[in-house]
């Protein structure tokens, strides 16, 4: 029996390399998670014949309510609400691997451990200290992203307090690793390490949320797989570690989207080093009716529409789509330009345009689209902002400065549907906005994007 | 039990998987990032294996409980991965396809 549960996690730990593998194109996309879950399903099952186990009813209440719990609010949940929720169920696959060491550490605490040697014991410490941190950091991260808690919470000697409270952290682990478990000093280490993973989080802004996320994802993999180690079990190893490369690149591309070096995100925050520039945006803002927008985009050969996260707030996205093929009818050649960290994820636009129906190559990367903005004749913006703002390329006192941009200011004509006249995300003043070929459409994305569709039909 | 797994041959594990994922990732479309994301973190939801390992290996009450937390978190983790990606990579199909149904 043994040697056929090794059989099944060897096959179950490939499925997960080429599902995950088909999962990195589109046209094989659905498959991979078709394949991987295949894998954790028999990987699951067999893990029940494993020798010497007991407290089945205790694992399979757990299996039964953690499972109906997530099914149920993973089929509920809104598609703009993806990232939090990723971000939710991450933050339980990092509890559930601190939860294993602590398990462990209990039984050394009692000398009844089947821990094998001094690098266990460490790995299992770690792996609790790198969980624990993913799984406060992931529900605070969580909490943001749902605005149940909405600022930053900065307070003085942050810094200080932050890097006191992990020095303690690892010594206490360092302790236990070394000198001895006693539950006293696990209950004191699990206590300071989720603290750190709040502290860690709490003055992150939202925008930066996605690559902490990210980062968060990755520490889980690698939390799995040091726990992996502990349990001498080599498909959480694999898959743990595969996990753990593959958020670390994930992590690394974002950053540099974002132009925001991932200790920058971590350590650094917007907002508090600005003031000083802020320099005068010239021109001002040229509002249009709906009517007039509506025959200008009737009327181009080519438009390009650039969705950021305010399209998501409004569930303007079906709208968006109506109006694309309405255009299309009349022979207009409409293109999705996304910049990678529009939304509050990478590819978090796509999966809302996926939702309403825009084919996939209707969609464009910013790499793929940034030189077709010259022969455009609209550029649409509905609800993105800092993603499109030229100061990036011309102002080095920006704080945005050299984050690569959609060029929407190169087409002939912009059209930016807006909710009001606030600034972007990072506080950061639009340039575009005041442009001369700019034209601002005020009001709720999807009641503009009704009256667009009213416009275009009535032509 | 099976033979355990030595050192050195972790290491090698740790090694070759941190390059299998690498180039798993390396050459994939923004469009994908999320699910991608999701993908992957539903796949660390192999957890919910050793934390079953950890609950049937558990005595006391105390071990009892946190094995107890173990798989209720790794099921969730599981599941939840599980459902999202679905629902995300579901939406992905080309106009082509649209037109067939």
């Amino acid at each position: 029996m043994a040697n056929l549960i090794e059989v099944v996690y060897f096959v179950a730990v490939a499925l997960f390399i080429l599902g995950l593998k088909r999962m990195s194109s589109p046209r094989t996309a659905r498959d991979g998670i078709i394949w991987a879950g295949i894998g954790m399903i028999a990987a699951t099952i067999v893990t029940f014949f494993v020798q010497d186990l007991n407290n089945f009813g205790l694992m399979i209440a757990a299996i039964i309510i953690g499972s109906g719990i997530a099914f149920v609010s993973g089929k509920r949940v809104a598609m703009t609400d993806m990232p939090q929720m990723i971000a939710l169920y991450n933050g339980m696959g990092g509890g559930a691997a601190a939860a294993i060491a602590a398990v462990e550490l209990i039984k050394l605490s009692a000398h009844e451990t089947a821990m094998h040697g001094q690098v266990a014991i460490n790995l299992a410490v770690l792996g609790a200290l790198i969980g624990t941190v993913s799984f406060s950091g992931s529900l605070i991260a969580f909490a943001k992203l749902q605005g149940w808690l909405r600022t930053a919470v900065r307070f003085p000697y942050q810094q200080a307090f932050n890097l006191l409270v992990f020095a303690g952290t690892i010594g206490s682990g360092i302790y236990l690793a070394f000198v001895g478990a006693d539950v006293p000093m696990i209950i004191l280490f699990f206590f300071l390490a989720l603290l750190f993973g709040v502290l860690m989080t709490v003055p992150i802004g939202g925008a930066d949320m996605p690559v902490l996320i990210s980062l968060y994802n990755a520490l889980t993999g690698l939390a799995v797989a040091f726990e992996g180690f502990v349990l001498n079990n080599a498909a959480m190893i694999i898959a743990g570690t595969v996990v753990g490369a593959a958020g670390t690149l994930l992590t690394q591309l974002m950053a540099k989207a974002m132009n925001r070096p991932l200790s920058n995100v971590l350590f650094g925050s917007f907002g508090a080093t600005t003031g000083a520039e802020e320099a005068a945006v010239e021109g001002s803002l040229k509002p249009i009716e709906a009517s007039d927008a509506a025959v200008m985009m009737a009327f181009a050969e080519k438009v390009i529409i650039i969705p950021g996260y305010g399209m998501a707030v409004a569930q303007a996205q079906h709208k968006i789509w109506e109006l694309s093929k309405q255009l299309i009818d009349n022979g207009v050649d409409v293109k999705f330009a996304i910049h990678p960290v529009a939304g509050r994820m990478p590819g978090h636009m796509n999966v809302l345009l996926a939702e309403a129906g825009v084919p996939y190559d209707r969609i464009f990367d910013l790499d793929e689209i940034n030189e077709e903005f010259d022969t455009a004749d609209v550029a649409l913006v509905i609800g993105a902002n800092d993603v499109v703002n030229p100061v990036a390329r011309s102002n080095p006192d920006s704080p945005i400065y050299g984050m690569p941009i959609l060029n929407a200011d190169y087409a002939k004509n912009v059209i930016v549907i807006k909710r009001g006249k606030g600034a972007g995300f990072s506080g950061v003043e639009n340039a575009l906005f005041y442009a001369d070929n700019t034209r601002m459409l005020y009001g709720d994305g999807q009641e503009m994007a009704s009256q667009l569709i009213q416009g275009t039909k009535e032509l | 039990m099976v033979e355990t797994i030595s050192g050195i041959s972790a290491l090698y594990i740790f090694l070759l998987a941190a390059f299998a994922g690498y180039e798993v990732i390396a050459k994939v479309p923004v469009i994908l990032h999320t699910p991608l994301m999701s993908g992957s973190n539903f796949v660390h939801g192999i957890v919910l294996v050793g934390a079953m390992i950890a609950l049937g290996h558990a005595e006391t009450t105390s071990e009892q409980v946190v094995g107890f937390f173990a798989v209720l978190l790794a099921a969730m983790n599981a599941v939840g991965g599980y459902v999202v990606t679905e629902r995300m990579l579901e939406m992905f199909k080309s106009s082509k396809e649209k037109k067939h149904g």
